[in-house]
């Protein structure tokens, strides 16, 4: 047993020195593939953050009657984190949006002026209410309609913003959803190159694989030093990608950092160093045996 | 079937035809209808002309050929209903010295000789034992390091003589094992077919040199057209 193993190891690493060429076209092919999928990895941290902090950005605010003291406002607040779809509620004093507008608005002295005109906060308390998933929105809103605060609440503005709500809504998940389907077409796709490649050089060993199982050779003991030479290939292939992913995460990841401040790929790849090394591994020692023994299987009826 | 101990191989009437090429036309017969029966530790010549159905006998012995009808039994065993897992075993009982030397092209010759010492997981000290005295049987000394597209035919013939002994087998098949030899070195060989055979060894030898078979007086089976029209021992070859 573990002469026969130690024998394909040799075997399977002589093949691999010494057909360079082939082994040198199979381990480029592998090297764009598993470049590809952990990109794709990558690329799910990228979109994720990005559907994330279009999500951040919608809200549903609450206005108060003029009247209401800033108290029962409070009440309501606190009532409003208890309810689960709620992520936090922040309240807004009328002081602090008079002070918010004027921050905003202080370079256009068309609005300016008009606020001097009114010569009075003209500005309603309010509660910004985020819930933990945009379609929750609804359910918020029909809570806070429905309740004994109703009498308290002048409007709510979850209707002028509901097209724009459930707009984002569908693009993040048909965003999501297009992100998977074109991951696994890609991942297909590039098995798919990866096994006729391999199928190609296995198709040159045709003849050499017959004669073997002519002299009685188990198609184990012909079948091991392909899947041997498939695994040095996947291994050196992951080492190659692996250090093309360094240098770019390492390079690019200033550039990002200064469109997103709040995404930093380099973090998140030395985060995830392990990970992504063993995402790397698998694919191409996975790809490597799997095509190989799809390869070599029809050439072993003999 | 039932054969006496001593039996190696039997062709019970064993017909080879291939489907006819293009459609409509007659299909080819490689053999038709052949039975005969070898012992162990005979020695069989097989002639017939090119065409007369040897190559074809010997692949349905290895299993490389399944018969249209009848049956081919190896020491005892229908060749044909053994499962694919079990076939490098009866494979493995077999030396097949074939006509066109089959070796490994990626391999050296030191290498393609050893594989099948590997194949049977004998150890290094075995292989290491036995390696040079076959490769002195067969004259092979030197050109080890070779790979067999750098060798002379005579040598590549050499080469697969010695890959087809080393493990010793039960049965050698030989295939025009002397094709690619000088009249020297072809009596050297079949002089150790002769050694071999005298050892113990079943040898198939598939040939259309009137020489060997007439100075070899052993038994011949003659071929003709797929059929066997003469099956004798101590034959001559007539044709």
């Amino acid at each position: 047993m573990w002469i026969a193993l130690k024998r394909i190891i040799k075997l399977g690493w002589k093949t691999f020195t010494r057909d360079g060429g082939v082994i040198m076209a199979n381990c480029f092919i592998l090297v764009l593939t598993i470049s590809l999928i952990s990109s794709l990895f990558l690329m799910k941290e990228v979109s994720q953050f990005l559907i994330e902090s279009l999500e951040e950005k919608v809200d549903v605010s609450v206005y108060f009657k003029e009247e209401i003291k800033e108290i029962d406002i409070l009440d309501v607040k606190e009532e409003l984190s208890n309810v689960p779809e709620v992520k936090n509620v922040k309240y807004v004093s009328k002081e602090q949006a008079l002070k918010d507008f004027i921050q905003r608005h202080e370079q256009d002295p068309v609005l300016m002026k008009s606020l001097q005109e009114i010569g009075r906060n003209p500005f309603l308390a309010s509660l910004n209410i985020r819930a933990s998933d945009p379609a929750q929105y609804g359910t918020i809103t029909n809570f806070l309609e429905g309740s004994l605060f109703e009498n308290l609440i002048e409007k709510v503005d979850y209707y002028q913003r509901k097209t724009v709500i459930e707009r984002i809504f569908s693009l993040t998940a048909s965003a999501e959803k297009f992100g998977i389907v074109f991951s696994i077409l890609l991942a297909f796709l590039s098995f798919l190159i990866v096994l006729n490649t391999i199928r190609l050089a296995i198709y040159n060993s045709k003849e050499e694989i017959k004669l073997q199982k002519l002299v009685g050779a188990s198609n184990w003991f012909i079948r091991g030093p392909f899947l041997v030479q498939g695994i040095i290939s996947g291994i050196l292939a992951a080492f190659i990608s692996l250090l093309i992913l360094t240098s770019i995460c390492w390079t690019f990841s200033p550039t990002i950092k200064i469109l997103f401040s709040d995404l930093s790929i380099w973090r998140y790849f030395t985060n995830n160093f392990l990970t992504i090394i063993l995402i790397q591994l698998a694919t191409g020692i996975g790809l490597g045996i799997i095509s190989s023994t799809i390869a070599i299987r029809k050439y072993l009826h003999v | 079937m039932r054969c006496p101990k001593t039996t190696m191989i039997v062709f019970k009437n064993v017909t080879r035809s291939y489907p006819a090429n293009p459609p409509g036309s007659a299909p080819v017969i490689a053999l038709e209808n052949v039975s005969f029966k070898i012992d162990k530790k005979e020695f069989v010549s097989i002639v017939g002309k090119s065409g007369a159905g040897k190559s074809t006998l010997l692949k349905l012995i290895l299993a490389q050929e399944k018969p249209s009808q009848g049956q081919v039994f190896f020491d005892g065993q229908d060749v044909h209903k053994i499962k694919p897992q079990d076939l490098p075993g009866l494979r493995r009982r077999i030396g097949a010295i074939f006509q066109d030397y089959k070796l490994l092209p990626s391999k050296t010759t030191y290498e393609n000789i050893v594989y099948i010492m590997e194949v049977l997981g004998k150890s290094d000290e075995e292989i290491l034992r036995d390696m040079p005295k076959v490769l002195e049987i067969v004259g092979l000394d030197g050109r080890t390091q070779n790979t067999p597209a750098e060798l002379s035919a005579g040598e590549r013939q050499r080469a697969a003589i010695a890959r087809a002994l080393i493990h010793r087998p039960d049965v050698i098949l030989a295939d025009e094992p002397t094709g690619n030899l000088d009249p020297y070195n072809t009596s050297e060989i079949i002089r150790l077919l002769l050694k071999i055979n005298e050892f113990g060894t079943t040898v198939i030898l598939a040939t259309h040199n009137k020489e060997i078979i007439n100075s070899l007086e052993k038994r011949v089976i003659s071929l003709e057209k797929g059929k066997v029209i003469r099956d004798e021992e101590k034959g001559r070859f007539i044709l």
